[in-house]
């Protein structure tokens, strides 16, 4: 699933490392969802979107909204 | 790396279990060598290497319940669900090959052989597929 999650990240200057521990996760899980690999369960995004102070559709990308390639 | 408590706790285990496997195989290969061991006894005796490699598959399911992360979670049942798949599919062809008197026949315990095998194949088959799901 496609999502802002590197660049939410990059505006607060924070690593993969740095954002896994505010999430209490591997650094693996970030980077696994960071480039779609993985989709978050729904409390783990809730948990993403509260961190950033966002609404879950704010971070990540409905795939049935997904531009068709 | 992958070093979180939970792992480090499943690692932990395993080593430990794997230790007490090879020192309790090595002890009833020498009590049935030298004859020690009869009857009823003997049947409680050759269970006993069986035992760690049960306490084996034990731990990998406590993992499961203990790792709070869930991309993790979900390798290791990944990992599982390849190491099961292999070794029941070996398992099956041989029994059918063994059947039809093709090939000579194996001990049962092969089955957990090949599933601690197929628990490397899963490993591989995570990296690759994460790989390529990037």
């Amino acid at each position: 699933m496609k999502n802002r999650l590197k660049v939410l990240r990059a505006e607060r200057d924070w690593s993969q490392g740095d954002l896994a521990e505010r999430l209490e996760v591997s650094r693996q899980s970030v980077n696994a969802i960071e480039t779609g690999r993985y989709d978050p369960s729904l409390p783990l995004a809730f948990k993403i979107a509260e961190l950033f102070d966002l609404a879950i559709e704010d971070i990540f990308t409905s795939p049935s909204k997904e531009p068709v390639t | 790396m992958l070093t979180n408590p939970a792992i480090r706790r499943y690692n932990r285990r395993v080593m430990l279990l794997s230790l007490v496997y090879a020192a309790l195989l090595f002890a009833t290969i020498y009590l049935f060598v030298h004859g020690s061991v009869h009857g009823p006894i003997a049947y409680v005796a050759a269970l006993l290497p069986a035992l760690p490699l049960i306490g084996i598959f034990l731990v990998l399911g406590r993992y499961i319940v203990e790792e709070t992360d869930e991309y993790l979670r979900m390798l290791m049942i990944r990992q599982s669900l390849v190491a099961s798949g292999f070794m029941l599919s070996v398992m099956t062809a041989w029994g059918f090959l063994e059947g039809f008197g093709l090939v000579p026949h194996i001990p049962a315990y092969y089955a957990a052989v090949l599933w601690f095998a197929g628990l490397w194949i899963g490993w591989g088959y995570n990296i690759v597929t994460m790989r390529r799901e990037a």
